[in-house]
């Protein structure tokens, strides 16, 4: 299968999924400021979003697409390691042309994924969770913006926050024209292009997702 | 303005691709600033002779850059700090008196060490064989004229052609990938009429071979392009990627 056997077949697989969680979280940012805009707007949304049909469905390809994202990247990390051969340089310098995100993704990305499980601890397991398994506290379960002002009430987890999307941001600026790279939507008249675009793309996301912890760090969150 | 330095040289020396290898260092005094750092690496070679020592084994031919022979990872450089040239156009000039010059092999495993800083590079020669060729019969020579080619596309495949095949770009990245040289051979032919025919079957070709031979996965830093002596750009990779994905989707 060339998917896995190939090299460029691999990059592929990278860089769909990569393009879908990058949707997903332009998806996810759009839907959090709402919380911002409206309280009982986001309630909506997580009452919507809560343990119905069509929601899991969508969390399961979710799910999918971080694992298969995950695993893919655990794999070429390990194959490229093994390529430079058992003895490394003693001595190496960088280009000032090659951005340090690029080679470090494998590190931001596993900085993104720790913070990820404490992420799904503090909101999925307290709010999906419950209304499947029946088990804690059910009228609380699509009450996401009592959630977000209980969480972000403790300025270390909006730094926390802060930081985590920092390093996701870092993950992006690097990872969205690097995907359409790999897709071969690429020339050179269009790659400074891309680059531009997808670290346009990135910030976006980021500072739509970091506006709330900044919005609770700032007191303005404490009237809900 | 001529002048002359002393250098301390951290040189690995390995006596053949199974035995363990090491850095030696040697001084070397009065070096010109004028002469190459091939040139200055003969001048230590025959100290070495002279005092009945195995002297340093390293490539190089042509001397003026074209035959993509020579390598040396200098100082954290393929082809050493000097931009776009290769190690043989490198000149003395660049280092200061009483530096230290570590010189390594280029390292990845599908180029194994022959001895000290010569690496066996017939792991490109082997992608070339695999489909870096025009193997229809073009007859003879037609009219300039009859196949109009677009002044773009004709720089642009003069620009992929102009890779020396030195191997610097697998040498660079930190993945040992090999893409931006499959990336230039494939693109040269793929943009030309004549070669256009067989791309398909040329990229997929080349991708498996490079991929067998153990050369990491591309991702994407752009460390080949920075420390290609001939520039060539990683828009050919994202070429190749395209060619690579609309072959395999049409099968």
């Amino acid at each position: 299968m060339w998917l896995i056997d190939s090299s460029i077949g691999r990059k592929l697989i990278m860089s769909i999924t990569g393009v879908f969680l990058v949707l997903f979280l332009l998806f996810h940012s759009l839907m959090n400021i709402v919380v911002i805009i409206s309280p009982e707007g986001y309630n909506m949304i997580c009452e919507f979003l809560g343990a119905n049909w069509y929601a899991m469905i969508a969390t399961s390809i979710l799910a999918a697409g971080f694992v298969i994202h995950i695993l893919y990247a655990l794999f070429l990390t390990f194959q490229n390691m093994r390529a430079r051969g058992a003895v490394k340089y003693a001595l190496k310098k960088n280009q000032k042309e090659v951005e340090w995100t690029s080679q470090n993704m494998f590190i931001l990305g596993t900085i993104v994924f720790g913070f990820l499980a404490l992420h799904l601890y503090n909101f999925w397991f307290k709010m999906q969770f419950v209304e499947l398994s029946g088990h804690g506290d059910v009228s609380k379960a699509a009450d996401g913006a009592y959630w977000v002002s209980q969480l972000f009430s403790s300025w270390i987890y909006c730094l926390i926050y802060i930081v985590w999307l920092s390093a996701l941001w870092l993950h992006l600026t690097h990872g969205v024209w690097s995907a359409l790279q790999s897709l071969g939507l690429n020339n050179k008249t269009w790659l400074p292009r891309v680059k531009t675009i997808s670290n346009i793309i990135s910030t976006i996301v980021i500072l739509m997702f970091m506006s709330i912890p900044i919005y609770y760090l700032l007191g303005f969150g404490s009237g809900i | 303005m001529e002048k002359n330095i002393n250098v301390t040289l951290k040189i690995w020396r390995q006596v053949g691709p199974k035995e363990k290898g090491k850095f030696e260092t040697y001084k070397l005094d009065n070096v010109s600033t004028d002469s190459s750092f091939l040139e200055m690496m003969d001048v230590l070679n025959e100290r070495l002779i002279s005092e009945r020592k195995v002297p340093i084994a390293f490539d190089h031919d042509c001397r003026e850059g074209i035959c993509g022979m020579c390598s040396l990872y200098i100082n954290g450089h393929p082809h050493g700090p000097d931009g776009e040239i290769t190690t043989c156009q490198l000149h003395m000039r660049n280092f200061k008196d009483g530096q230290t010059i570590v010189i390594e092999p280029w390292r990845s495993a599908a180029f194994p060490i022959i001895r000290d800083l010569m690496v066996d590079r017939g792991a490109f020669d082997k992608i070339i064989q695999a489909g870096g060729y025009v193997s229809i019969n073009t007859g003879g020579v037609p009219d300039a004229n009859s196949i109009p080619i677009s002044k773009v596309d004709a720089d642009e495949a003069m620009d992929a052609a102009s890779c020396i095949g030195c191997g610097a770009c697998a040498a660079a990245c930190k993945n040992s990938s090999a893409m931006l040289f499959v990336a230039a051979k494939v693109s040269q032919l793929a943009l030309l009429p004549q070669g256009k025919v067989e791309a398909a079957h040329r990229a997929k070709a080349m991708v498996a071979k490079m991929d067998e031979l153990g050369f990491g996965n591309c991702t994407n830093t752009g460390a080949c392009e920075a420390e290609c002596p001939k520039n060539v750009s990683i828009s050919h990779i994202a070429r190749l990627n395209r060619e690579f994905l609309s072959a395999k989707f049409k099968d």
